[in-house]
């Protein structure tokens, strides 16, 4: 498999990260080489097999629908790049 | 005072226990040391004496009101993927270059409760995608064996400042290999434990369903006693496994005699420098003379490791990472046309060429269409790596061979080639695939005088026997032992 140019585009933009024209070829060239290697898997046939994520195949807890954390806003809201009475500020996106 | 800067864990604990030495001089003595080859090493990203000799003066202050926690005034460095409440964390990024964190990790906080003094926040390749130490933000750590060669990575300062005396012990984390390797790089002892064991509660995220925590010390002994703080189920991770607390160090004393060590014939084929298997064959040598006896064992999927990785580790990076979004925390752009602008920007700017290539790779793999080819087929492969191990333990209890298939290389050796770059990876991987524990203990030298890591592979929740075999190695060799001249 080979990535297009176009393809770059499209999953930079998916991946809200800006690539710059003049950095879409050095990101394909390195993106084509690893996916040469990730294809070296496409070998192998797995029909039948049950994916894995667990080794021991655990299942997620269930908790009690109680509320355990305390409220921390403000401290939360400390690292926040811009933030004002409480909330976090981003450019407008409603004119 | 003339502390050894060299003393191992268990040697602390005694000369604490002993009054020989105070929680206060021994902050004292590690942060001057750290402060002194900053300039040279560059293990640290952030050092806060102040907070340190706070936690000393407490520790202090219960040993002279009777307590007697073993680990109590023992110092600990942290690798800057935890979080500790008030301190700097910035995951070797600019995009956490001003973080503080507002709460902090299981395991930081269990270690602190056993008493542990926290000496600062070790540098790392950025968010942990790395395996030279070459992409943080904050500059590459030099390996204190020899300062043209990488540390390893991505846990390069945990493994940076334990070899240099900089501090007894350190953590580190472990999602490709990232404690092993550098463990083997800098002649060190480090365990990443079966995934689960340790809460990953606090640790920034990379990949999710492989993050595992551990420990690097000098020796597996120290390791143990390290995991036993370390571990412990957590309500806070989902995938913290339910199960009573340890004491790892109770089997260190038993004998080998019995001891099946598992051969891959995978590990020991032509990718491997020649100067590495002749160290790791002596060791086996040493092995069968403590009793234990040897069998080939075959893991014929084990080489899909890497490819499945790949995919694996950028799809749940790419999610993970979408959490930075130059709003909630994180770096913002200065200079943005509007919101979707800003996102791109900020990312942009924030995240170095790793990390971006990573978010890409995995962002690609989970897209329309690509689901079933690549994370489906990956997760696949895991089962079938992992029954792979399922035949192996039949006939043997633990599998060895090299942690890394060369030993630490120059830096920009492969900085630029990501591919050559992953595949030093490849004996490790395996391991946080299938979610069992592994560990890499110093078993000699290459004709560069570089140093050899054995890896040790054990079934789910070994670690005990794991560390008690690494263990008894280490009493009848002096690798472990050795110190570089810094």
């Amino acid at each position: 498999m080979s990535l297009t140019p176009q393809d770059i585009e499209r999953i930079a933009h998916l991946a809200r990260i800006r690539v710059t024209a003049a950095d879409v070829a050095d990101v394909q060239a390195k993106l084509d080489g690893i996916f040469r290697l990730i294809d070296e898997m496409q070998a192998v046939d797995t029909k039948g097999v049950e994916p894995m994520s667990h080794g021991l195949d655990m299942v997620l807890r269930l908790r009690e629908d109680a509320v355990t954390e305390v409220n921390r806003r403000d401290d939360f809201l400390n690292n926040a790049p811009e933030s004002a009475e409480g909330y976090f500020l981003v450019p407008k996106v409603i004119e | 005072m003339g502390w050894n800067t060299f003393a191992t864990v268990a040697e602390t604990i005694k000369a604490l226990h002993d009054k020989k030495v105070s929680a206060v001089e021994l902050a004292t003595h590690y942060l001057d040391r750290a402060d002194a080859l900053q300039p040279t090493l560059n293990a640290y990203v952030t050092l806060d004496r102040e907070k340190t000799l706070v936690e000393a003066n407490a520790a202090d202050a219960k040993r002279a009101a009777g307590a007697v926690a073993p680990l109590l005034g023992v110092p600990i460095a942290h690798k800057d993927i935890y979080l500790i409440e008030g301190w700097r964390t910035t995951c070797g990024s600019k995009m956490l270059e001003n973080f503080i964190a507002p709460y902090t990790s299981t395991v930081v906080k269990n270690m602190a409760d056993a008493g542990m003094v926290t000496l600062g926040k070790l540098n790392m390749d950025e968010f942990a995608m790395g395996s030279s130490n070459e992409t943080s933000y904050f500059g590459p750590v030099k390996n204190p064996w020899d300062l043209s060669r990488v540390p390893g990575g991505s846990s390069g300062g945990s493994a940076a400042s334990v070899a240099a005396g900089l501090t007894p012990a350190s953590t580190g984390t472990d999602t490709g290999g990232s404690i092993r390797q550098p463990a083997m790089f800098c002649n060190l002892t480090g365990l990443k434990p079966t995934y689960g064991v340790c809460s990953r509660f606090g640790i920034i995220a990379f990949a999710s369903s492989l993050d595992q925590a551990g420990p690097f010390a000098q020796t597996a002994e120290d390791c143990a006693l390290l995991l036993t703080a370390m571990a412990g189920f957590d309500t806070h991770d989902a995938t913290s496994l339910e199960r009573p607390k340890e004491n790892y160090s109770r089997d260190l004393s038993k004998p080998l005699n019995g001891l099946r060590i598992g051969l891959p014939k995978e590990f020991f084929g032509e990718g491997v420098a020649p100067g590495i298997a002749k160290a790791v064959d002596e060791a086996l040598a040493v092995y069968r003379k403590l009793g234990a006896t040897t069998v080939d064992v075959s893991l014929p999927n084990v080489k899909y490791s890497v490819p499945a990785y790949y995919v694996v580790a950028p799809a749940e990076a790419s999610s993970n990472l979408s959490r930075f979004d130059g709003v909630r925390y994180g770096h913002r752009a200065e200079k943005y046309d509007d919101l979707m602008d800003m996102y791109k920007r900020s990312r942009a700017e924030g995240f170095g060429a790793e990390v971006k290539r990573r978010i890409l790779i995995g962002t690609y793999v989970l897209s329309h269409g690509y689901y079933d080819a690549y994370y489906l087929q990956a997760g696949k492969l895991r089962r079938l790596i992992a029954e792979d191990f399922k035949r192996a333990y039949e006939v043997c209890d633990v599998v060895m061979g090299p942690t890394a298939p060369e030993t630490a290389f120059q830096f920009g050796a492969k900085s630029d080639d990501p591919v050559k770059m992953y595949l030093n990876d490849i004996f490790t991987i395996c391991a946080n695939l299938t979610g069992q524990p592994a560990m890499s203990h110093p078993c000699g030298v290459d004709e560069n005088g570089q140093h050899v890591g054995m890896q040790i592979i054990g079934n789910y929740l070994d670690e005990a026997r794991m560390l008690n075999v690494a263990h008894q190695f280490q009493l009848a060799t002096d690798w472990h032992k050795r110190h570089p001249s810094i």
